[in-house]
């Protein structure tokens, strides 16, 4: 349960669009059966009455947004973000792949969002709508005379279980309470892989792998991921590739993909919450992620404005590419 | 009609694999399925939709085509193309079965498509009726009736038994082979059946959608509707719907340069995807609206113009569960043919 | 009876200020290294985008090494301190799925070094043979 409500929201937007200062918003949109919102522009305040709704369910990351929208309207967009959702604001900014003086971010804490995957295996299918009610979402189905009750805290996303934060690192107003940075296990699934044999850690990602379809959605949702132009759109690339034709070339998309967001993806989960194959790409940033911290000092994206990406970056007393194995077989 | 009881459904499935590839839904870890090759012990999964349809079968979303040599001034063409096994996809839903129908008058109309067309003698089609349809299934919008679904043969899976009835020449053929391990049953048994179904089915929250709007002839003044900024604005451009589908049926063809020769190759292709009209004066389709209108014009328009007022849909409902965006067919036909209807 | 010996195939990418003129440097002296040790000049050791590696994997190569100025020595002045970044960052990646982790290989090499040049690629190839046949990395399209 979120400690912020729809109508929370509403007010404020309400509020800011009728004192001018900003022309649209941008929010989750009602979608059919409750779970399913959609990214949406609401330009006056009745059009959030009618169609504007946050609940359990309210989890993309509106920030990579920012980057196109913000070059279509005139005035400033109000933007919500949730405390993740603010790091790669910042990590944007950073880029400058948008103008700040063009958004209004309003900072909004978040409880963690639900994974309709989890409500599903609970629940049961055929799910018609989810009412969030307190610690609890109320699921109706078209299976059982009444409502199922959920736990929202049983049916949280991977990404929400192994928070980062709950520290808003950027915003121009913020609802609600600032929260603190958290200390979260999201590196132990790494560990883990890490202390597989080389051989058993092929075979899992051999058949994590084998099950993309190259539909570019860890991509496209990404707001690492802001080429203008994508090397794999680009034919002249000789890499191009429009499917997985086979294990190399899935292997060859993840781990460019990987590799051009290290040391400025911000963990944000969206690859690994939009995959339709349910591959745990976040399992490949966080890996570089936790490399970069034990190889050149703790670092997370969009923390500040500015800062210079480890990759980006270096030291005269670095580690040899040939040490970073020995140093993990010391600490193994 | 044949039954047998479903304590025996794996002896149905080997005596099948004996003389064919036998593929089937199967669970995967992550609660999805997705369809597997049958070897003994594969248990056939309940799931209603697998993540992939069943086109995967017969129009792959890669497939060689054929191969070049070059050595000096000469080039050698080879052709790839061999003897396809007989093959039998059991567990198709009545959707993913109207599905075939589509791509048929895609791939067998001429210039008719060797490859597609191969496949489709050689597979057979065992469909089964739905008994639990989800929220996002709307295959009757479609005309579809998921308690009698297409294919080669028919299944309805009760509580104990597996009834079977052929609706082709190649579906009696396959169920005559299968000898004795059927018996014989009326039709009345799956009558309970049929009608449950349909009661679920009255039930679905989008069993009408409105498709007066939609159809042959629809273009001019459908094409500039001004919802499809509204509706596209969100659109990330990624091709998981196109993917998904059971219908699209767009594809690219590619040379992959080996080092020593060449390979042509097919692979699906997205509408949803920047480069998908590139050509050599540039791209016709340059923002994602457009992109996004094509997908939902070809489905409900274009396709329809040219055969017979068939859409292009089968109500499946994947792209309403995959979409990272949760935009879909759904929200279009919603929004465009609610706003025309009134 | 002829037992053909396995000889991986390696692609060495070398710098054109250093490396490419230690390989050189070997050459001149007559210090035998492996025949099958392919090598690319580049202009700087960080010029080798990770494409260029998995792309030598994919075209058949079992083994891929970078070769670049010494720390501190670089002719652009700091290339090679990128590159040893970006190098440990993909390396672990590669080993993180399962690669081999001999099969990649960052070394040092100033033009004066043609001694090292010629005793880090039979090291290299040495290693990269044990391993056998890169299967990992492979595109079967590519082979023959």
């Amino acid at each position: 349960m979120q400690k912020i409500t729809r109508e929370n929201l509403i007010d404020k937007a309400s509020e800011l669009l009728a004192n001018g200062t900003v022309s649209c918003v941008l929010g989750w949109g009602k979608g059919e059966f409750g779970y399913d919102v959609t990214p949406t522009i609401f330009k006056t305040a009745d059009e959030m009455k009618n169609g504007f709704v946050f609940n359990d369910f309210c989890g993309a990351n509106f920030s990579k947004y920012l980057v196109s929208k913000t070059q279509k309207i005139d005035g400033k967009i109000l933007v919500f973000l949730k405390p993740c959702d603010t790091y790669s604001f910042n990590q944007l900014l950073t880029e400058h792949r948008f103008d700040r003086e063009k958004v209004y971010a309003v900072g909004i804490p978040c409880e963690g969002m639900a994974d309709i995957a989890k409500v599903k295996e609970i629940a049961g299918d055929g799910i018609t709508s989810v009412d969030s009610d307190g610690n609890t979402i109320s699921v109706s189905t078209l299976y059982s005379d009444k409502p199922v009750t959920v736990n929202a805290a049983d049916v949280l996303a991977e990404r929400c279980i192994n928070c980062k934060s709950k520290k808003h690192v950027a915003y121009d107003e913020l609802l609600g309470d600032e929260g603190e940075t958290l200390e979260s296990a999201r590196f132990d699934e790494v560990s883990r892989l890490e202390a597989m044999t080389p051989d058993e850690r092929f075979a899992f990602w051999q058949n994590e792998l084998s099950k993309c379809i190259r539909c570019n959605a860890c991509r496209d949702a990404c707001p690492a991921c802001t080429c203008e132009k994508c090397v794999f759109d680009n034919p002249a690339s000789g890499v191009e590739n429009k499917s997985p034709a086979n294990s190399f070339e899935e292997k060859m998309f993840h781990i460019i993909r990987a590799f051009h967001v290290a040391g400025r993806c911000t963990d944000c989960g969206e690859c690994s919450r939009v995959c339709p194959q349910n591959i745990p790409l976040h399992l490949l940033n966080r890996k570089f992620i936790k490399d970069i911290n034990e190889f050149y000092g703790e670092y997370q994206a969009g923390a500040e404005v500015g800062s210079r990406a480890p990759l980006v970056n270096y030291t005269t007393e670095d580690l040899e590419p040939g040490e970073v194995f020995d140093r993990r077989d010391e600490n193994a | 009609m044949r039954k047998i009881s479903l304590d025996k459904i794996q002896s149905l499935f080997a005596k099948i694999a004996e003389n064919a590839k036998l593929y089937m839904p199967v669970d995967n870890a992550d609660g999805s399925a997705s369809y597997g090759e049958w070897s003994e012990g594969t248990v056939w999964s309940d799931a209603l939709n697998t993540n992939k349809s069943p086109k995967d079968f017969f129009f792959p979303q890669t497939e060689d085509l054929m191969r070049f040599k070059t050595e000096g001034k000469n080039i050698e063409c080879i052709d790839i193309r061999s003897e396809l096994e007989d093959f039998v996809v059991f567990g198709v839903r009545a959707c993913d079965a109207k599905s075939f129908d589509i791509l048929d008058r895609v791939f067998l109309n001429e210039p008719r498509d060797s490859f597609y067309a191969m496949k489709r003698e050689k597979g057979i089609i065992i469909s089964v009726a739905c008994t639990r349809p989800a929220e996002t299934c709307f295959c009757g919008t479609f005309g579809i009736n998921a308690a009698e679904p297409a294919g080669d043969v028919s299944a309805w899976k009760t509580a104990d038994s597996l009834y079977l009835q052929a609706n082709t020449e190649k579906g009696s053929r396959l169920l005559d082979s299968l000898g004795d391990i059927l018996e014989d049953t009326s039709d009345a048994d799956v009558a309970a059946q049929k009608e449950s179904i349909a009661k679920t089915m009255d039930r679905l929250p989008l069993k009408e959608l409105p498709t007066d709007a939609f159809g042959g002839g629809k273009t001019k003044e459908l094409f500039d509707d001004p919802a499809w900024d509204e509706l596209s604005s969100a659109c990330l451009g990624c091709g998981t719907c196109t993917f998904v589908c059971p219908t699209c049926q767009c594809y690219d063809i590619k040379d992959f340069n080996t080092g020593n020769g060449v390979i042509r190759y097919r692979c699906w292709d997205s509408c949803m995807y920047s480069e998908f009209t590139r050509m050599a004066h540039g791209n016709n389709r340059n923002s994602q609206k457009e992109r996004f209108r094509q997908r939902f014009m070809h489905k409900l328009v274009y396709y329809p113009e040219n055969n017979d007022g068939l859409f292009s849909c089968v109500g499946c409902g994947r792209c309403l569960a995959r979409c990272p965006i949760s935009m879909n067919i759904v929200k279009v036909m919603k929004k465009i043919g609610g706003n025309k209807g009134e | 009876m002829q037992v053909n010996e396995y000889k991986p195939l390696i692609v060495a990418f070398c710098c054109n200020w250093c490396s490419y003129a230690g390989a050189d440097l070997a050459g001149n002296n007559r210090l035998a290294y492996p025949a099958d040790v392919k090598i690319i000049r580049v202009p700087c050791s960080c010029r080798v985008n990770p494409m260029f590696i998995l792309r030598a994997f994919q075209r058949g190569a079992d083994g891929v090494i970078i070769c670049g100025c010494h720390p501190g020595d670089c002719h652009y002045t700091s290339g090679n301190y990128y590159a040893r970044r970006r190098m440990a960052a993909l390396f672990s990646m590669l080993d993180y799925l399962g690669i081999e982790r001999e099969r990649t290989r960052v070394e040092w090499v100033s033009a004066a070094e043609g001694a090292k040049f010629a005793a880090t690629m039979n090291d290299f190839a040495e290693k990269v043979a044990a391993l056998g046949e890169n299967k990992r990395l492979e595109d079967l399209r590519c082979k023959k």
